[in-house]
C-alpha cells in the first residue's frame, strides 16, 4: 500500500515548512521614496489610522476635511481600523497601494520604527516648517516618538494616566479625600476591602500586574524611573525607583490577601472594555486607568459614583504628587512614500495646529499632545477631564522611552514583575540583574 | 522531463526557493526594511542560547505533539467504534460529535475560555458543586495545555469521521474468521482493526504532528482572553499565558519576524520546525510498525 514512501516524507515533512518559509519570504524587498514631490501640486495621499468607533471615526474625518479646506490641493484617502502587524507588514512592502502616513495607538514600535528607518525622520520638515519641537510638544510625548535622535514621529493626541475612585465606597468607609502618597493609598485600599470566604465581596485595587491597567510600566511612572543609561545600556539593575516599584506593588499584594486570592478573584472580572469592567460595576473601589475611562462611564449605564485624581506618588516623592504614565497615538511619514512633502503637510496639520488638535481631543476624549492645545480654554472643561490635562502638564509625568526592539524590554521586565508578585523570584536584585543581562542582550540582537 | 516541468516548477517555486531562502536568512540579520546583511551564527547562538522563550516553546510543543496528538487519535477512534456500533441514532450522535469540528477556531477557544473560567465559568461551578476540585484551566499554567487539549479534542470529528469510512472497509469476513478462531473483542480489535486501519493511523499521526507543529491560533487566544490583556503602550502581552505555558514555536516565528522585526531570528525557529517535522514523519514512517503494527 506504500508505494512512494520517500515522497509522501517529503511531502509530509515538507509541507510545514514550505508554508513559513513562504510567508517569511513573501516580505523579502522595499521599495524607496523621497521628499522630491511638490506639496502645491494636486495630489492624494493615503492616511492609516486605527480609529473604528463611529465617533471616532467621524471626528478624525472632520479634521481631515479641515485639513483639506486649507490645502485643497491635497486630498486624504483615510483607511480605519488598521491593527500595527498590517501597518509592519505594508511599511515593509510599500507600493502604490502603501500609506504615505501612518498612525498607531501604540509607542512601543516607534524605536523599531526610527531604527529601521520605515518612517522618515521629521527633524528637516519640521524645521523647513520652523516648529521647534521642545516647545511645540510636551517632553514625555517628544521621547516616546523618537529615537536616539531620529523623530521619525510626532504625537497625535495623548493619553495619560490616574487614579479613579469610587466616591460612595470612600464615603461609607470614612476616607474623605483621595490618597496623595503610597503609604495613603495602601491605607485607604485595605480599608476599602471586604473579604468574603476565600475571595472578596469588595476589593479596594487591584494590584496585580494582570489586572488590567495596572501595569508594571504604569506603575512605575509614579517613581519615575531610568530604563536605560545615556548609552542605550540598561539601567534596571541600578535604579532604585524601579526597584522600590517592584518592592511596593508586592508588599500590597501581601496586605490585600496575597497573590492566590487575588488571582482568583481577578478571575471573576468583565472585560476591561465592556460595562462590565471592574471598576465600573463596583467589583474594585480604585483603579488605574486612562482618560478615556471616564467618557466610558458616562457613555454607559454604570451607575459608579466616581472622582478623579493623579495616582499617588512614593511618601518621599510628594512633591511631585499630580504626575503621572504617558503614552498615546503617533503619526509618521512612510519612507516608502512618494509624496512626503505633501504628507508632511498633512502630519504638520494633525500634530501642530491648535485648533485641530483641541477639536479632536474634544471629539475623542483623549488628552492633546502640544503645549498649546493642553492650555487652550476651548478644551473640555470636564473636571475628569481637566485632572488628566493637569497629569499631562505636569513636569514630573513621564514615559517608557523607544527602544529599538520595541516592547521587549518591557515585556522582559514585565515577566520579572509576574514571577516576583507570586513569590517565584524571592531575591528581586538578582532578577533585575538577570533583567538587565537580558535587554542588552536582546538589543544588542537588534542591532 | 517535459510531463514533470509543471511539478517541477511548482516546487521549485513554492518548496525549495523558499526552504533554501529561510535557511539563508537565518544567517542575516534582516529587519524586511533593509538589505539581509550576514550575521554568521548570530542568530543560531541568539535563539539557542540567550532567547528565554525558545525551550519553554519547545517544550511546549513537544508536549502537544506527545499528547495532544495522541489523545486525539485515540478519541477519534473511540468515536469512530462507538457510533459505528451504535444501532440507533447513529447518524444524530454523528452530527453531533462532528459539529464542533465546524466551529472557527477564534470562537470555540472563546468558548472555552469562558466555560472553563475559574472564576465565573460554569463547569468550576458545577465542580464545586459536586464536591471535586476546580482546576484554573488557562489561568493555571499546570491546566493549560490540559485545557487546550480538552478543545482540541472536541473538536476531533473529522478523525471521527475518517476512522468511521475506514471502519466500515474492513472486510467482515476477517471478523468472522477470527471470532470462528475464538478471538475476543479485545484480540479482534488488537489483531484485525488495528493492522487493517494502520495506514489511516499513520495518516492521522502524521498530519497530526504537521498541525500540531502550526498550533498557533488556540493557544494564542486562550492565552491572550485568559491573561485579560490586549497590549498596548507599557502594557505588553505575555507571550504564552499562564507563564508561558501556552507558548508555542509558531508563535515565536510570528512575534519575531512580524512584531519584532527580527527576520533572521525568526528564520533559526522556522528551520527548527522543519526539521522537527521531517523528524517527526520520518520516525512514524519508517518505524511506525514497530508500534501499529503490520500487515505488509
Amino acid at each position: 500500500m506504500t508505494r512512494h514512501p520517500r515522497l509522501r516524507r517529503r511531502l509530509a515533512g515538507g509541507a510545514l515548512s514550505a508554508a513559513l518559509a513562504l510567508a517569511l519570504t513573501a516580505c523579502f524587498g522595499s521599495s524607496q521614496g523621497g521628499a522630491n514631490d511638490n506639496p502645491n501640486a494636486d495630489v492624494t495621499i493615503t492616511f492609516w489610522h486605527g480609529w473604528s468607533a463611529p465617533n471616532e471615526v467621524a471626528a478624525i474625518q472632520s479634521t481631515i476635511d479641515a485639513f483639506e479646506k486649507v490645502h485643497p490641493n491635497i486630498h486624504v484617502k483615510a483607511v480605519g481600523n488598521i491593527t500595527d502587524d498590517k501597518i509592519n507588514q505594508a511599511l515593509r512592502a510599500g507600493g502604490s497601494h502603501a500609506p504615505d502616513v501612518v498612525s498607531s495607538f501604540t509607542t512601543d514600535n516607534v524605536g523599531e520604527f526610527c531604527t529601521s528607518h520605515a518612517f522618515v525622520d521629521l527633524a528637516p520638515f519640521m524645521s523647513k516648517s520652523g516648529i521647534d519641537p521642545t516647545s511645540t510638544f510636551p517632553a514625555p510625548q517628544l521621547a516616546y516618538t523618537q529615537y536616539n535622535g531620529d523623530q521619525c514621529a510626532l504625537p497625535l493626541l495623548s493619553d495619560a494616566y490616574g487614579l479613579y475612585y469610587n466616591k460612595a465606597m470612600f464615603k461609607a468607609a470614612g476616607i474623605t479625600s483621595p490618597p496623595k502618597t503610597l503609604s495613603q493609598f495602601d491605607a485607604d485600599a485595605v480599608k476599602l476591602t471586604k473579604t468574603s470566604g476565600d475571595t472578596y465581596s469588595q476589593l479596594g485595587f487591584m494590584p496585580l500586574y494582570h489586572g488590567y491597567e495596572s501595569s508594571l510600566s504604569h506603575f512605575a511612572a509614579q517613581f519615575s524611573p531610568t530604563y536605560f543609561t545615556s548609552d542605550g545600556k540598561s539601567n534596571v539593575a541600578n535604579d532604585p525607583p524601579l526597584a522600590s516599584s517592584y518592592r511596593w506593588q508586592k508588599a500590597l499584594v501581601s496586605k490585600l490577601g496575597g497573590y492566590d486570592r487575588l488571582d482568583k478573584y481577578r478571575t471573576t472580572f468583565g472585560d476591561e472594555w465592556s460595562n462590565n469592567n471592574p471598576f465600573m460595576v463596583g467589583k474594585v473601589a480604585m483603579a488605574i486607568d486612562g482618560e478615556w475611562r471616564f467618557g466610558m462611564i458616562d457613555d454607559s449605564d454604570s451607575k459608579v459614583d466616581y472622582a478623579v485624581a493623579p495616582f499617588p506618588v512614593p511618601d518621599g516623592m510628594a512633591d511631585q504628587y499630580g504626575k503621572g504614565y504617558i503614552t498615546g497615538t503617533i503619526v509618521g511619514i512612510a519612507s516608502t512614500s512618494q509624496k512626503q512633502n505633501a504628507a508632511w503637510e498633512f502630519v504638520k496639520y494633525l500634530t501642530t495646529d491648535t485648533d485641530a488638535v483641541v477639536n479632536f481631543s474634544n471629539a475623542i476624549r483623549n488628552v492633546p499632545s502640544t503645549n498649546a492645545a493642553l492650555a487652550s480654554p476651548d478644551l473640555n472643561q470636564d473636571p475628569s477631564f481637566q485632572t488628566f490635562i493637569k497629569i499631562a502638564q505636569n513636569q514630573d509625568s513621564n514615559t517608557t522611552p523607544s527602544s529599538p526592539n520595541g516592547g521587549a524590554y518591557q515585556l522582559t521586565l514585565q515577566n520579572l514583575g509576574y514571577a516576583f508578585e507570586k513569590g517565584k523570584i524571592t531575591d528581586l536584585q538578582a532578577g533585575l540583574d538577570a533583567a538587565a543581562k537580558q535587554i542588552d542582550t536582546d538589543i544588542a540582537q537588534a542591532q | 522531463m517535459a510531463f514533470l516541468s509543471p511539478w517541477l516548477l511548482g516546487t521549485g517555486l513554492f518548496f525549495i526557493y523558499p526552504l533554501i531562502t529561510t535557511a539563508w536568512l537565518s544567517f542575516t540579520h534582516y529587519d524586511g526594511f533593509t538589505s539581509p546583511v550576514w550575521s554568521g551564527w548570530e542568530n543560531w547562538h541568539y535563539v539557542f542560547h540567550d532567547y528565554p522563550f525558545f525551550w519553554p516553546a519547545l517544550r511546549n510543543t513537544l508536549w502537544f505533539v506527545v499528547v495532544l496528538v495522541t489523545l486525539r487519535l485515540v478519541t477519534g477512534l473511540t468515536l469512530g467504534m462507538t457510533v459505528i456500533a451504535v444501532k440507533r441514532g447513529s447518524s444524530t450522535l454523528r452530527t453531533i460529535f462532528y459539529a464542533p469540528y465546524l466551529a472557527p477556531p477564534v470562537a470555540a477557544t472563546l468558548a472555552f475560555v469562558f466555560l472553563l473560567n475559574p472564576g465565573t465559568g460554569p463547569v468550576n461551578s458545577i465542580l464545586g458543586k459536586l464536591g471535586l476540585p476546580q482546576p484554573g484551566w488557562f489561568n493555571d499554567p499546570a491546566w493549560s495545555k490540559p485545557a487546550l487539549t480538552l478543545l482540541a479534542i472536541w473538536g476531533v470529528g473529522d478523525l471521527m469521521v475518517i476512522f468511521m469510512a475506514a471502519l466500515l472497509d474492513v472486510p467482515r469476513e476477517l471478523y468472522e474468521a477470527a471470532e470462528l478462531d475464538g478471538a475476543g473483542k479485545i484480540r479482534r480489535f488488537r489483531h484485525v482493526t488495528l493492522p487493517t486501519l494502520r495506514p489511516i493511523i499513520g495518516f492521522a499521526l502524521i498530519t497530526g504532528v504537521i498541525a500540531t507543529m502550526q498550533y498557533y491560533t488556540e493557544p494564542l487566544v486562550a492565552g491572550q482572553v485568559a491573561s485579560g490583556q490586549i497590549g498596548g503602550s507599557g502594557q505588553q502581552v505575555e507571550p504564552g499565558y499562564p507563564d508561558g505555558s501556552t507558548l508555542t514555536l509558531p508563535q515565536l516565528v510570528y512575534n519575531l519576524g512580524f512584531q519584532r522585526f527580527d527576520i533572521g531570528a525568526a528564520c533559526v525557529i522556522a528551520i527548527v520546525l522543519f526539521v522537527l517535522s521531517m523528524f517527526f514523519a520520518t520516525l512514524l514512517m519508517r518505524r511506525g510498525s514497530v508500534f501499529l503494527g503490520s500487515h505488509e
